[in-house]
């Protein structure tokens, strides 16, 4: 069953004049009508380049920015909290099940608190809070969420200057996990981190999920890191996603041009795997002012009249995976293996 | 591939840069050597901290503050014949100057940073150029048009009377290049060059490097912690750790004989993108980076390694083990090059 569903999700900011007296210039669409669901246990990925709105979309998802318009439903229990519409106290007291980890640890702790002190903070500050926890129930669950993430008690009493960013990175996970949440989304968490150290925390993330059961919307642009955590994968493209599906759908038999070429760009530690990169034309287009029918037809190789005229639905190309692209059907795509395997046609 | 028979354009030959603080010096980097041929690429690999892209920047004498180049030798020799010991020239005169941004070019992480906001993309380039040849500024404009040609901007003219805030991030990287190379350098030094960009858009610019270095034959220094790149880019590979190069080879021998217990655990600690089949569990190393002020004793990756031998590899520095191209220092070197 699903724990999180998100539906036709749009997320619009004004882009004002500066001065006294500001004018609206016109809406940035920083999500557009997305779609989708994470089933609980489950890690979706969420992909794509900078500016393709992964991270606005990853905050709207638990109100951290608020939504223009959809809907986001959460089912952390018996009842349904529709995320979006929410008072301001019944958010609060949703905020338990839903937490986030963020991509710098060394910005998002509190340098003036001691990790014990994060750490109680969430199961003091809440509205679920009262009646208080008491000192020893508190202690004890800090201490074992301390534990479970990597750290001793002995480091409880310093300050987050006193440890690396991998160690930061745990704080921050423990953080998230003290108030033992259903859904953690995580923004892009080791891409601030050095290549030893993301390894530790892709593996502290996925032993956590199986012991916790633990549901993730897991946002990052390292798409071999996705592919190691992720069981799903959405690409987004300028608000939309373009592509959604099992990662071995998406990574293996991609069905949208963009997903190929980002799965071709993907540079192989193996010095013998072939180059062939499918180099996108020109670069990403202001989101101010997107292409006209398909976002992505200004890059596309295969882009026809149609195109240009008509927004291609997301729509189910086989079980599971759905794809928005007009010539889907007629396309034959090279996956992140087939580019393993020399044979193929050269690249263009 | 590099050609043996001729002398390689720079030799670094223990090379050692400290912090000088008021009572003592903290070494940075210790005894690093490598060298680079024309029309070669040199991976520099290592995490944050290592030391290489501070070995970058003395091979330019552009160390600032209290960081000292404490010892050791860079000898750089150009296509022309003209050659040096830069660790003698200083890091100001003419002779620095002369070599800084024309016989070497860098290019950085940030292409935002690297540009003056308030003069031209154009001017910014020719005047790399009037600098360091006598040619006027029509010249000057003429050769920085045709970079920009070079590197793939459309309009080029156009472009050279564009300010930086105006292009985006990979078209400012591609003007970076440009303006590195429009005196012809012997060495380009790239230091993280696409870090900052979009995985598409570094595939354009890892593209481009290439088509330029096999066009103008340069030797390139490819400093960069991203393996994936390393294989795609570089003909020979440097792994640093705590400011030591810890092991060198050739591309192939880097990724499929690893000698070092570093470059290994390195290895077995990235995702591939094959691992979705597979279910392979990436190996994290273990602990984490030594801090520069209080290094390990002796080996310095020894806390962290699976295969130390203890006490010797926390009592003293391991031997180098190997000859010309590739080289381990690592007690177990001797027979991991064995193998």
């Amino acid at each position: 069953m699903a724990l999180l569903t998100v539906d036709d999700l749009s997320v619009r900011f004004t882009k004002r004049s500066g001065g006294l007296f500001s004018r609206t210039l016109g809406t940035v669409s920083a999500v557009d009508g997305v779609s989708f669901s994470i089933a609980r246990g489950e890690t979706l990925g969420l992909v794509g380049e900078s500016g393709s709105g992964k991270t606005s979309l990853g905050l709207a998802v638990l109100r951290g920015i608020k939504p223009s318009s959809g809907r986001v439903v959460l089912h952390p229990g018996e009842t349904d909290l529709d995320i979006t519409a929410l008072g301001k106290r019944d958010l609060r007291r949703a905020r338990r099940h839903m937490q986030m980890i963020f991509q710098d640890p060394y910005s998002s702790l509190n340098p003036r608190m001691t990790v014990r002190e994060i750490l109680s903070e969430p199961l003091i500050a809440g509205p679920w809070s009262r009646p208080h926890l008491s000192r020893a129930d508190l202690e004890a669950t800090v201490a074992a969420t301390a534990i479970r993430c990597g750290l001793s008690v002995d480091q409880l009493r310093r300050f987050p200057h006193a440890f690396s960013g991998g160690q930061r990175q745990r704080i921050a996970i423990a953080r998230a996990l003290v108030l033992n949440p259903a859904l953690v989304v995580c923004d892009e968490p080791i891409s601030s981190l050095d290549v030893s150290i993301q390894a530790q925390i892709l593996n502290l993330l996925s032993d956590l999920q199986q012991s916790l059961g633990l549901t993730y919307l897991f946002i990052a642009h390292d798409l071999a890191a996705v592919a190691y955590i992720c069981n799903r994968v959405a690409v987004m493209y300028l608000g939309k996603i373009v592509e959604i599906g099992s990662t071995r759908q998406v990574y293996y038999t991609p069905r949208h041009p963009y997903t190929e070429a980002l799965m071709s760009a993907v540079p192989e530690p193996d010095p013998d795997a072939p180059r062939r990169p499918i180099l996108l034309e020109g670069e990403r287009p202001d989101p101010a002012t997107p292409p006209s029918g398909c976002r992505f037809r200004t890059r596309c190789r295969f882009a026809t009249n149609l195109c240009a005229t008509e927004l291609p639905p997301l729509r189910e190309v086989e079980p599971g995976h759905a794809v928005a692209c007009h010539h889907a059907d007629r396309l034959t795509l090279r996956g992140a293996l087939d580019l393993r395997n020399a044979a193929a046609e050269p690249a263009r | 591939m590099h050609d043996m028979n001729r002398p390689p354009v720079i030799t670094v030959r223990d090379l050692s840069i400290s912090l000088e603080t008021d009572h003592s010096a903290i070494a940075i980097t210790e005894r690093v050597s490598f060298e680079i041929g024309r029309g070669e690429v040199l991976a520099l690999v290592g995490e944050s901290g290592s030391g290489k892209s501070v070995t970058a920047l003395a091979l330019m004498q552009l160390l600032s503050g209290r960081l000292k180049v404490a010892g050791g030798e860079i000898l750089f020799r150009s296509q022309d014949g003209y050659s040096a010991d830069i660790v003698g020239l200083g890091a100001r005169g003419k002779a620095i100057e002369a070599i800084r941004g024309a016989r070497m070019g860098m290019i950085f992480q940030e292409p935002m940073s690297s540009f003056s906001p308030v003069h031209t993309i154009g001017a910014q380039i020719a005047e790399v150029v009037t600098v360091h040849e006598a040619v006027g500024r029509r010249e000057a404009r003429r050769r920085a048009a045709e970079l920009l040609g070079k590197v793939g901007i459309p309009d080029p003219v156009g472009a050279l009377d564009r300010y930086p805030y105006e292009f985006s991030g990979g078209m400012r990287q591609r003007a970076m290049i440009a303006r590195a190379l429009v005196c012809g350098p012997d060495l380009l030094i790239a230091d993280e060059p696409t870090t900052a960009l979009d995985v598409t858009i570094q595939g354009q610019i890892l593209d481009l490097l290439r088509k330029l270095r096999d066009e103008l034959g340069m030797a390139i220094l490819f400093i960069t912690h991203d393996l994936g790149i390393v294989a795609q880019m570089a003909d020979r590979v440097a792994i640093m750790y705590a400011g030591s190069i810890v092991e060198t080879g050739n591309v192939r021998e880097i990724f499929h004989t690893p000698g070092h217990p570093y470059t290994r655990a390195l290895l077995d600690a990235v995702p591939r993108l094959g691992d979705i089949d597979e279910r392979r569990r990436i190996n994290p190393i273990a602990g984490s980076m030594p801090n520069v002020f209080e290094p390990p004793t002796g080996c310095r990756f020894h806390p962290r390694c699976p295969v130390a031998v203890l006490p010797r590899c926390s009592a003293e520095r391991p031997p180098t083990f190997g000859s010309g191209g590739r080289l381990i220092e690592c007690v177990h070197g001797e027979a991991e090059l064995a193998r």
